[in-house]
């Protein structure tokens, strides 16, 4: 091959390269269009969808029978509700004195034991929680209960509570503790009163993902919540719930239940949205603050 | 921690062993919570166990590969395992070229300013409650879905793959609505990995005179593990899935290639019959298939995790962060 021939090649070769470089750009570009479509699909149509649904009513009525109109999931509501609530007064608990227990006490085997079974706990399928809630509440007491429901909830809270509330005790500078120390402070009250306060920014906008995450599950409550179209604030009797009755009306052919479906959407919708904003703006605030 | 050796009493000593006893109970008091995470799974695993047991010793290996499910002496799981594999593997495929194309771009292309903004996104993606995926697969994405298959079957029907009357509610939206529900998994899971590749790696190639494409491709086969170890995240995601997939593949048993075709996945069947079975055998099969499911998320999230934290923790051991 002669000089000038050589050069166009190369030339040639780098014109090629070039332009698979724009390309890759252009389409992993394209991807995060893609991917960002199906969530302002969902959006978009939660918010006209549901929108239109909610009222007072929504909010203050009981369901009416179908081909009535009118009538609101106040059921659903309080539901929701006595289950988070229920949730949060196991995971909490848990999840916190492991996540202090790890950050503070746990070194060896056994601490990588706990943050391993909790990182396993975090991928069972919520369905699988749902049946071992069966196992252990629904069977021994003969009937479904919010009891149990809200016992499956508080299970799948512990992983994301103790991760996060970890993870933030850990970022609480070693300095703080020695200087309660110094001070004379038994360590647990360095905890309590120096370390806890000092991560409770960072620990409590996990509790909010986590109560915000649970809030939609609805697989889990199938068989141990149940659903109840009446009002009822029993822990031993079914309750319904906002997601477990998104399911049930949407699987029915009625026009005005998949209104009321999209409106319960928009609620729950509308819980994720907001704990997740306001979550980024408190860890942002939070982390200048510290800085 | 700090346990001082007792001298003989005195006032102070005294308090000083109130103090140390108080520190015990607050340690115990912690420790004792942490292995309430331990007990807590291992009754899981127990109650799973013994609850599969009847259908286990009464069908053994059977259960697997038997399609007959007649609600009084025969289950076999073979056509729910099909189709929680088949939906599963599909919207990982379909996923996989978006997704990574996501975690190329948050870590590699996007700048600082965009990165947060877009990464909040794609989280959100994976915050939105999996029932609202559900009722939009329905009210949505199914009517697409049909008037898509309806021009592939009239001009393709002749491929397994597209074959079959298209109802909109089978296989081919449960691959889509899992496609979409891992994709934030996939794509976060990988741009931390791609991020954990020390920036040393890029500017070396850059330096070499490679485009910036050619210097990705450097981190890419750097951090391929963990990226192997983020898709096998999502498969697992996606084999658990529940409720979205209830709620569009149609609930058929059936097994078939074909996109077109209602079928059935192990999560869904759990969701519809779980409440309403009162046959201590079918209760059993039941509680079988979510001890199948159980222990395929279990392998593969073990998997990942290894995988994954192999890498992260070798990229924050050399100390070299990427700002």
């Amino acid at each position: 091959m002669n000089q000038p021939n050589q050069a166009t090649m190369s030339a040639l070769i780098y014109q090629r390269r070039r332009w698979t470089d724009r390309l890759m750009t252009l389409l992993t570009t394209l991807a995060v269009l893609v991917a960002v479509v199906p969530l302002f699909g969902i959006l978009i149509y939660v918010l006209i969808q549901g929108a239109s649904v909610i009222n007072w009513d929504f909010f203050s009525k009981l369901p009416t029978p179908v081909g009535e109109p009118g009538g609101g999931m106040l059921n659903a509501l309080v539901g929701s509700t006595i289950l988070v609530v229920l949730a949060a007064a196991i995971g909490l608990p848990i999840g916190l004195f492991s996540a202090i227990y790890l950050a503070e006490y746990g070194h060896g085997r056994l601490a990588t034991a706990i943050r391993f079974v909790t990182e396993v706990l975090n991928g069972v399928p919520s369905i699988v929680v749902g049946i071992f809630a069966y196992a252990i509440v629904v069977r021994p007491l003969h009937h479904f209960s919010a009891l149990a429901g809200g016992i499956a909830l508080g299970l799948m809270m512990i992983p994301t509570v103790t991760r996060t509330a970890e993870e933030m005790i850990r970022m609480v500078p070693n300095s703080l503790r020695e200087a309660g120390l110094a001070l004379g402070l038994p360590r647990w009250r360095v905890i309590v009163s120096i370390v806890l306060p000092t991560a409770a920014n960072g620990i409590i906008t996990g509790i909010m993902l986590a109560i915000a995450r649970i809030s939609g599950e609805t697989a889990p409550l199938l068989f141990t919540a149940l659903n109840n179209s009446f009002l009822s604030v029993n822990l031993l009797q079914p309750v319904s719930s906002l997601p477990v009755q998104i399911y049930t009306y949407a699987t029915t052919p009625y026009e005005e239940l998949h209104r009321m479906a999209w409106g319960a959407a928009f609620v729950l919708v509308m819980i994720v949205l907001v704990v997740n904003m306001v979550t980024r703006l408190l860890t942002r605030s939070g982390y200048h603050m510290h800085r | 921690m700090m346990q001082p050796s007792a001298p003989p009493a005195s006032p102070q000593t005294t308090a000083r062993s109130k103090v140390a006893r108080a520190d015990r109970w607050f340690r115990g008091l912690a420790t004792g919570f942490g292995l309430s995470i331990l007990g807590l799974m291992a009754l899981l695993t127990l109650a799973l166990f013994i609850d599969a047991w009847p259908a286990i010793r009464h069908f053994g290996l059977r259960f697997l590969t038997s399609s007959e499910w007649n609600y009084v002496d025969q289950f076999g799981a073979l056509p729910y395992i099909w189709g929680t594999i088949y939906s599963s593997l599909l919207g990982l495929l379909l996923s996989l070229p978006v997704s990574l194309g996501v975690a190329i771009f948050l870590a590699e292309i996007a700048s600082g300013s965009l990165r947060t903004p877009l990464s909040f996104l794609v989280e959100m993606l994976a915050a939105i409650p999996s029932v609202v995926y559900g009722l939009w697969g329905i009210f949505v994405l199914v009517p697409i879905v049909r008037t898509v298959e309806t021009w592939l079957n009239a001009h393709f029907g002749f491929i397994p793959l597209f074959a079959g009357a298209p109802f909109g509610v089978d296989m081919f939206s449960a691959a889509v609505v899992l496609a979409i529900m891992i994709t934030p998994t996939i794509a976060s899971v990988s741009r931390d990995v791609l991020l954990a590749v020390p920036a040393s790696q890029r500017e070396a190639a850059l330096a070499l005179g490679a485009t910036r494409w050619e210097s990705i491709k450097v981190a890419f086969s750097n951090a391929w593990s963990g990226i192997v170890g983020a898709i096998i995240l999502g498969l697992g995601r996606a084999l658990g899935e529940t409720m979205a997939v209830t709620m569009v593949i149609g609930n058929t048993a059936t097994i078939s290639f074909s996109l077109l075709s209602p079928a059935y996945s192990m999560a869904a069947v759990l969701a519809n019959e779980f409440s309403e079975a009162v046959n201590e055998l079918h209760i059993a099969s039941l509680v079988t298939i979510g001890l199948l499911l159980f222990a395929v998320t279990f392998i593969l999230n073990s998997l990942s995790r290894w995988l994954v934290g192999r890498l992260t923790a070798r990229a924050t051991g050399e100390g070299s962060v990427r700002v």
